[in-house]
């Protein structure tokens, strides 16, 4: 199941530059909750510090309290044990190209040193089930390379790769922007049905996308939160002016 | 800045305001052509009902567009939004124009009688509503919208004054029941007028504040805290 992300005076830097300002922030479980916002304005950043990467960047810091479920991931705990709780999925589809589709998803768990081969068998099938690709790759997933797919069939390999992990998080950081309308689709109603089992956070640039699958929307700009509200209130009747002048497109 | 959209929100802003110019005169000459029995405007009231059809498969094509092709969202979805629902308004007033011109019509054969009505003081104050409900629109303030809200209960007082008075008139003297019946039929008509200056005033409040004041309507109470409270 998802838990809850908690973000309190998360405050991020690039050397020194802030790129996050005091960002306050509560994300409910089993939601999704949509990150939008003009280029630069720290929304990327705001998700890469949820799972510890922002600080795998030379001379990139962050300071702040960030709670995923109980785990208060800058209060001294391994990267590694944040990660495994934290799926993240990427702008550009990322299969390791050299393994196979079913190699790419049990990569995770073998790094674990998860070597029940029945069991990997299952876990693989069900990632695969989860992210709506089995069907489509179930006679081939051993012999085919994860590279041979299509950018739509990549990207829910990636999203089956950070699912066999079994997270509680799931972070999108625009998923479908070098994807076709319709494997847009596909991995919209994916998001959808993985609400259910994991909590969603997604930064996207396509605010048709955010309205479509977030019930939450927050709006960064210049490294600060200026609102976070319900969805349909963000896109319909946003409180902040600078809210609605990006999404009307005024600016940004 | 989406500049293109801008100059189409513009275009279909000044399509309304037409649009409304023509729902307003339709309404001022029925009305006048009631006062003074002429049979001249009531004719120019039924040919312009043409022009005001027109109008309004004009605009709803327009904001059609702009919502397929420009996706547009808040403040923009909902001026586009309120603009259909007033363009439907305004042919309404325009069709009930039609219907005051009919029944001047057919008052024009009967004997001019004397009744206990004031359509002239009920017409001024409903073409007052048109003119500031569209006034609302123009300015983009909810405030002047919210009076046209207020002037609502006036003109039904009126309406229901009118019956009274008016089937009272019918009993007493039945020789009059066709002209009392074509004058109870203006008046509803005019209150009907009322109403969609009414409606007109709802989405203008709508599109400035975002808020939904038909019906008495209470606003959402649900906040962020809330929801997360209940998961």
């Amino acid at each position: 199941m998802g838990v809850g992300i908690q973000v309190e005076q998360l405050n991020a830097w690039f050397g020194k530059t802030q790129a996050l300002k005091n960002i306050n922030i509560k994300m409910a479980a089993n939601h999704a909750t949509a990150v939008i916002g003009p280029s630069g304005c720290g929304k990327s950043t705001f998700v890469r510090c949820l799972n510890r990467m922002h600080e795998t960047i030379p001379e990139a810091r962050a300071e702040g309290k960030v709670e995923i479920g109980d785990l208060n991931i800058y209060n001294g705990t391994p990267a590694v044990q944040v990660r495994r709780r934290i799926g993240m999925v990427f702008q550009k589809p990322n299969p390791f190209p050299t393994m196979s589709i079913y190699d790419n998803v049990a990569a995770g768990l073998k790094l674990n040193g998860f070597h029940d081969r029945k069991r990997l068998d299952e876990i693989v099938e069900k990632s695969l089930l989860a992210a709506a690709l089995w069907d489509e790759v179930k006679d081939t997933a051993k012999k085919k390379s994860g590279a041979s797919l299509s950018g739509g069939q990549q990207q829910r390999l990636c999203i089956a790769r950070a699912l066999a992990v079994e997270p509680q998080v799931l972070l999108m950081d625009e998923p479908c922007s070098a994807l076709d309308p319709i494997s847009t689709g596909k991995i919209e109603e994916l998001i959808f049905q993985l609400k259910e089992r994991f909590t969603i956070v997604i930064v996207t640039h396509n605010m048709q996308q955010a309205s479509r699958v977030a019930e939450f929307t927050g709006f960064f700009l210049l490294g600060s939160l200026i609102e976070f509200d319900k969805t349909e209130k963000i896109f319909t009747n946003p409180s902040d002016k600078r809210t609605e002048d990006y999404i009307t497109g005024r600016f940004g | 800045m989406r500049t293109r959209f801008q100059q189409g929100l513009d275009d279909l802003r000044q399509r309304l305001l037409r649009m409304g110019g023509l729902a307003e005169q339709a309404v001022d000459r029925a009305c006048q052509a009631y006062i003074e029995r002429d049979l001249a405007r009531c004719h120019m009231v039924l040919e312009g009902e043409s022009q005001i059809n027109a109008a309004e498969r004009d605009i709803d094509e327009q904001a059609f567009d702009l919502l397929a092709m420009q996706q547009p969202m808040a403040v923009d979805l909902r001026f586009i939004l309120a603009v259909t629902k007033i363009n439907s308004d305004l042919e309404r007033v325009g069709d009930q124009a039609v219907n005051i011109a009919e029944r001047v019509m057919d008052m024009a054969d009967l004997p001019k009688v004397d009744l206990p009505v004031d359509i002239p003081r009920m017409a001024a104050a409903v073409s007052a509503m048109v003119r500031r409900s569209l006034e609302s629109f123009i300015e983009g303030k909810a405030e002047l919208a919210q009076a046209v809200l207020e002037m609502d209960n006036v003109v039904d007082r009126m309406r229901d004054e009118a019956f009274i008075s008016l089937v009272k008139a019918m009993n007493e003297r039945p020789e009059v029941t066709r002209q009392a019946l074509d004058s109870l039929l203006v008046a509803r008509n005019l209150e009907r007028v009322a109403d969609h200056a009414t409606n007109i005033a709802e989405d203008v409040i709508f599109w400035v504040r975002g808020a939904d004041v038909r019906h008495n309507a209470p606003q959402e109470p649900a906040t962020v805290q809330e929801i997360r409270e209940t998961h």
